[in-house]
């Protein structure tokens, strides 16, 4: 059945090798909204596999077909050769039966054999292209959206459309074409015991749509109290010792039962109502059966009908049942996955906008220069950067002080890009860097952030994020420079795995390896943001020392909270509120600007601090 | 047709941390840029499978001891209710055989009406019994299933630091998340399913021998082939079962760290190799489900070939049968009648098995949680201790987190009540041990801590924790109000009491700055404050708990200088009649104590008044002078 010599994972590469650099293959939304837009758009991900997708549904309908067809051959072996006594027919018949029983098996294997390749290839495709936009979305977008709802999105909305188009919709189809054939035949057969059928379905039906509704509405409650649950959970075991030091372990365990009880009462609302509409949907057939066996009897009894048709009869209208208690099942599901389509294309249609520029920049010099900056988040009132204007020449290390909340976290963002001013420009070498390729602008400036980020691979792979073709020797350079040698002594030494599902690292030891993964790239600019804080004394004072060396003939952006690590600097800006109000030398800052002495001397003289607030109050 | 590909779902939370890859594996190849990491335990223990499995049967057993009453009567319905619905194509065969045959011959009705009549109560019966099965089965599974929540979370909270340390909080989530949820999942779908089809099995078998005994026997004859391919299908769905959550796992951990950490994926230009290994990922993942999905390919229809075989066949002979007249024609259609039921069932259990498998591997997990023994228990005859004055001893006490490390190698140290001590020292000196052996996060190896005189072993962890508070780096904030979080120190405070408590270490301010003040909803993990304000404010939860012995590990990293020294200021009173041991890398912290131990090894090498230390010279006043010149 394949379409080709190429393997699925070959195929899988070739279609989706390049997601990152290119739009993703979901058709634009169009302009008339219909309720299964959202789905169709994921047309172009089916197409590659079409031919598969053709196979499995003519294998459907050659199956449904020969269910139906089955139940009419023991009707003709029952009043043909046994009526008859006709011994041939009865083989002939038989073998019919037999193999027609023997094809609707083959069929239905093939079916789920060609069906597996191409809707997991399809949904793989899907999966690669948002991972890919994912990728390039700035990061105000990840700020807004927690990860765990864009992995529901990438996993459970894409395997509920997975399985919509793979068996819901096929199923749609075929019961509704079984329900019409069989009740049709069985109204032809005879009429009577057809219309009993036909009669005993519509309450079957109207109970499975209206019982449906109820059920997703629990359904859906049991999953959100299911993650109430779970944030509960999530919350307490990551704060456990938290909990334990204050000995709280009593509120925290009742807030859980709360919660779980909550749960709980709904999942036994769910059981009575599974219960009850299963007991409907057995308790209907068993009485139409009842009726039919009646009515069969007596007519059989006047000749108005034969006893292969009576069997024939009864087994067709068992056939039915399947089919029509599944239809309200099978709209729901093509509710979720119209649902689940629609928070898909919600995330591939959120604008890119922070984009790449047409120029690029060769061996930059690495002036910089902040004109007029403002930013603001998008859900802000106001700004938090404002009218900034600073300029940082070529190879200078620029210190940055201010308080909590003064902006310095954002301003270090600015420069890579990772978010865009929206005001004013930030130039180097007196381009725009909105003016550069990403790529290019990101290799020139390396940004070490306060909190570090390692994920959980390697020592060596965490290392070398910015420049996967380091030397070794490169590697020990930055890692002395660092002073996170440490990484030598961990069990498998640079192949150790670390992050969350590997070692556990001291805060220090994160921040000395960020810092590590910064100096490897060899940027012409180098932002810290505050990359020192865990630190102890000793420590600190070994990596300022190499640093030193580090941003000789680097143009340097240091934010700052101790006055060790401005002494990095060659001038220091003082931000605050949200602007830069004064630049100088340490000393110069020091000597005549009071907002600046109080934010970096820390020599606390507490008796004159009390004999100062002891005037204050006297005041 | 029966509900198919839904049990073949992977599970979307991260399950396990994914196993370590063995080194000789041939995928450790191409996954090597995830590193080595330690086995994971549970595969080791994994080996020991007899155990495991009496050790989750005595959890069942315990767990449903108090339904056994219950479960009596779910037994009896379920029978009966099998033996009702074996009743309807035997009735239709009655009905056909002795039922029309009069009819036919115009005579009287009197034994169609008995089997109808018997037929209407079959149904009844059915439908009564299905009902009771259902809803009392589905009370005993919901029932069962809190309970174990409630006693697998409470575990949690009892189990000691040193466990917490070593099984992961991720662990630990996924016992109590994703292990619960495969367990609920098999009591709302498999095990109703489950408990008939192996009741109809076993039914339609008598019934069919009953009926005609050589047909009968052919029927059974094809239940070899069924067999066969149930245990093809069990032992390669096994293996399958491990590795789709494996690959699961890998999609979703690569997924999740790549968008938690898009700031430093995207400063460092990660992008493409990131979208290779995610693509490799991927593809594996989509590989391992191309082989699920085909499993179900094989045996369902594989049954559905095995079942329409038999009813040919049964067709074929049981039409010579009727033609040579030693068998019926009702009796050749009650054939067909239950070799529906017969084969339909089996289809499903392949359904039912993996979400049996994942049901009982949850419980395995779990059983063996709940007998994790407590390393730090409490007193079964607690000494009652009511108001604590805060005088610690420790005596001759020795600690080591791996065995023959010792890191307290004999620990002799006495704070009277009220004292400031401050512990320097450098990395691994053992501060950080002395102040978790105050919190009683973890027993001495040896030697006793006590609290006004009394063993922390024979203090009942209410009058500990009233009396100890420790703060520590890890800024942890709760989901919920400002307030709410403060009122973590002191449950049921009041508003002016959380105020005050804010007030005192200068968080005040910035709260009040907040949209809502006080009812601000820290966003999840508290995302929205800076690292500083989330320390103020566990630094104002520790103030209304208002302990009298107060402990503060590196508690003011996060703060900035004018931050920090406001909280020096609340400080000095705060802890002017209580017993406080800190610990910080900035020496202004701990200038204010009354008086310095200087570590190291595990060993106090200095203890004085900070005056004296330096006036004396050593280890802490070469540490005060780089310090100083560090503040150029």
């Amino acid at each position: 059945m394949r379409a080709g010599p190429m393997s699925a994972s070959e195929r899988v590469r070739v279609l989706y090798g390049d997601s990152l650099t290119r739009p993703p293959s979901l058709r634009h939304a169009p302009e008339r909204q219909v309720p299964l837009t959202s789905l169709l758009r994921f047309g172009p991900y089916i197409r590659p596999y079409r031919v598969r997708f053709v196979v499995m549904f003519l294998a459907a309908l050659g199956g449904t077909g020969i269910s139906i067809v089955i139940p009419l051959v023991t009707r003709q072996l029952i009043d043909g050769p046994i009526a008859a006594g006709n011994r041939q027919g009865v083989f002939a018949l038989g073998a019919v039966a037999l193999g027609l029983g023997l094809v609707e098996g083959g069929l239905a294997f093939l079916r789920r054999w060609v069906m597996a390749i191409a809707t997991l290839g399809s949904e793989t495709g899907v999966r690669l292209d948002m991972y890919a936009k994912l990728q390039r979305l700035p990061w105000g977008f990840h700020a807004r959206w927690e990860s765990g709802q864009l992995l529901s999105r990438i996993m459970n909305d894409l395997s509920t459309m997975r399985r919509f188009i793979g068996f819901g919709l096929l199923m749609i189809v075929m019961n509704l074409l079984q329900i019409v054939v069989v009740t049709s035949l069985l109204l032809h057969l005879y009429w009577p015991m057809g219309l009993v059928v036909a009669v005993a379905a519509v309450p079957v039906v109207l109970v499975c749509l209206v019982n449906e509704r109820t059920y997703t509405r629990l359904s859906r409650g049991i999953q959100d109290q299911t993650g109430d649950v779970a944030s509960t959970v999530e919350e307490s075991m990551q704060s456990v010792r938290v909990i334990k030091a204050f000995g709280r372990s009593q509120l925290v365990y009742d807030m859980f039962d709360r919660r779980a009880k909550v749960l709980y009462a709904t999942s036994l609302a769910r059981v009575r109502n599974t219960s009850r509409f299963w007991t409907f949907l057995e308790v209907i057939p068993g009485l139409a059966l009842v009726a039919v066996l009646t009515i069969g009897a007596f007519a059989a009894a006047q000749h108005h009908l034969t006893l292969g048709t009576l069997v024939a009869f009864i087994t067709m209208m068992l056939s039915l049942i399947w089919p029509v208690a599944a239809l309200g099942f099978l709209l729901s599901m093509t509710q979720d996955a119209m649902t689940a389509a629609d928070r898909v294309t919600e995330i591939f249609d959120e604008p890119e906008a922070i984009a790449d520029g047409p120029l690029h920049l060769e061996d930059p010099r690495g002036e910089i220069v902040f004109d007029h900056v403002s930013y603001r988040f998008p859900d802000a009132s106001e700004d938090v950067l404002h009218d900034l204007t600073l300029h940082v020449r070529a190879g200078e290390t620029i210190g940055i002080v201010g308080g909590t909340g003064s902006g310095k976290t954002v301003l270090t963002s600015l420069v890579a890009r990772l978010v865009d001013v929206t005001g004013g420009c930030i130039t180097i070498d007196d381009v725009d860097i909105r003016e550069l390729k990403l790529a290019n602008l990101r290799s020139i400036v390396a940004t070490a952030f306060e909190d570090p980020t390692l994920f959980s691979m390697s020592v060596r792979e965490n290392l070398t994020l910015g420049r996967p073709e380091a030397t070794e020797e490169e590697i020990e350079e930055a890692l002395e420079t660092a002073q996170a040698g440490f990484v030598h002594d961990l069990p498998w030494g640079l192949d150790t795995r670390i992050g969350e599902q590997g070692m556990s690292l001291s805060g220090g030891q994160r921040q000395r390896l960020a810092l590590a993964r910064a100096i490897l790239v060899k940027p012409r600019v180098l932002v810290l943001d505050d990359t020192l804080s865990a630190l102890d004394i000793h420590t600190e004072a070994l990596v300022e020392e190499a640093l030193k060396r580090v941003l000789v003939g680097v143009t340097g952006l240091v934010v700052a909270h101790r006055a060790s690590t401005v002494m990095l600097a060659d001038r220091v800006a003082l931000l605050q509120n949200g602007t830069i109000t004064h630049v100088g030398t340490h000393r110069e800052l020091l000597a005549s600007v009071p907002e600046y002495r109080d934010l970096l001397s820390a020599s606390f003289d507490a008796e004159s601090e009390l004999d100062e607030l002891e005037r204050e109050v006297a005041q | 047709m029966t509900v198919e590909d839904t049990s073949t779902e992977e599970n979307p939370s991260v399950e396990e941390a994914p196993e370590s890859v063995d080194r000789s594996d041939e995928t450790a190849r191409d996954l090597e840029w995830r590193g080595v990491a330690a086995e994971q335990r549970e595969a080791l223990s994994e080996r020991a499978g007899i155990k495991l499995v009496a050790r989750s049967r005595a959890l069942l057993r315990d767990l449903l001891h108090p339904y056994r009453f219950s479960i009596g009567l779910l037994v009896v319905a379920v029978v009966v209710e099998n033996l009702a619905r074996l009743a309807t194509p035997w009735l239709v065969q009655r009905g056909i055989d002795f039922g029309v045959p009069p009819l036919l011959a115009g005579g009287s009705a009197a034994t169609l009406v008995v089997v109808v009549a018997s037929m209407v109560v079959a149904v009844a019966v059915q439908t009564v019994t299905r009902i009771f099965f259902l809803r009392l089965s589905g009370q005993i599974g919901q029932d069962v299933l809190l309970e174990l929540r409630r006693r697998v979370f409470r575990k949690f909270l009892r189990l000691d630091v040193a466990f917490h340390d070593s099984y992961t909080s991720g662990r630990a989530v996924s016992r109590l998340t994703s292990d619960m949820d495969a367990i609920a999942e098999l009591l709302q779908g498999g095990f109703d399913g489950l408990v008939n089809a192996v009741l109809s099995i076993v039914g339609v078998s008598v019934m069919l021998l009953l009926l005609d005994w050589r047909l009968g026997l052919l029927c059974l004859g094809s239940m070899a082939f069924v067999v066969l391919l149930l245990r093809w299908f069990r032992r390669e769905s096994a293996t399958n079962y491990r590795s789709v959550r494996e690959a699961s796992a890998m999609v979703i951990v690569q997924f999740v760290e790549t968008m938690t950490g898009i700031k430093a994926v995207q400063a460092y230009r990660r992008e493409p190799r990131n979208q290779d290994l995610f693509m490799d990922l991927a593809d594996r993942f989509r590989a391992i489900n191309v082989r699920t999905f085909r499993l179900f390919a094989v045996f369902q229809p594989g049954i559905r070939i095995i079942g329409n075989t038999a009813t040919g066949i049964v067709l074929l002979i049981g039409g010579l049968f009727v033609l040579n007249g030693s068998m019926t024609v009702g009796v050749l259609a009650a054939f067909l009648l239950y070799l529906r039921q017969f084969f339909e069932p089996m289809q499903d259990i392949s359904q039912f098995y993996s979400s049996f498998q994942s049901a009982i591997s949850a419980l395995e997990k779990l059983s063996g949680v709940l007998e994790q023994e407590d390393g730090v228990p409490e007193p079964s005859d607690p000494t009652p201790l009511p108001q604590a004055h805060g005088a610690l001893d420790f005596d001759d006490v020795e600690f080591s987190y791996v065995p023959g490390v010792p890191v307290l190698p004999g620990l002799e140290l006495h704070v009277p009540a009220g004292q400031t001590v401050a512990l320097v020292g450098t990395t691994g000196a053992g501060k950080t041990t002395i102040a978790k052996l105050i919190s009683r996060f973890y027993d001495p190896t040896s030697g006793t801590v006590r609290l006004d005189g009394v063993d922390l072993r024979d203090l009942a962890d209410g009058d500990l924790r009233r009396a100890v508070t420790m703060v520590t780096q890890e800024n942890v904030v709760f989901a919920g109000t400002i307030a709410d979080n403060i009122a973590f120190g002191k449950p049921g405070a009041s508003r002016e009491e959380i105020e005050a408590a804010a007030r005192v270490v200068g968080a005040h301010t910035f709260i009040e700055a907040l949209p809502d003040t006080y009812d601000t909803d820290v966003a999840k993990r508290g995302g929205r404050l800076s690292a500083g304000q989330r320390q103020l404010l566990v630094f104002a939860r520790a103030v209304l708990a208002d302990p009298r012995v107060l402990i503060l590990d590196e508690a003011t990293s996060s703060l900035d200088i004018p931050s920090e020294r406001a909280v020096q200021r609340a400080l000095q009173t705060l802890l002017a009649d209580r017993t406080a041991v800190i610990i910080a890398h900035r020496l202004s912290t701990v200038e204010i104590a009354d008086r310095i131990l200087v570590l190291e090894h595990g060993r106090i090498i200095e203890d004085g008044h900070p005056a004296d230390l330096l006036a004396t010279g050593g280890h802490y006043a070469s540490l005060h002078e780089s310090w100083l010149s560090s503040l150029a």
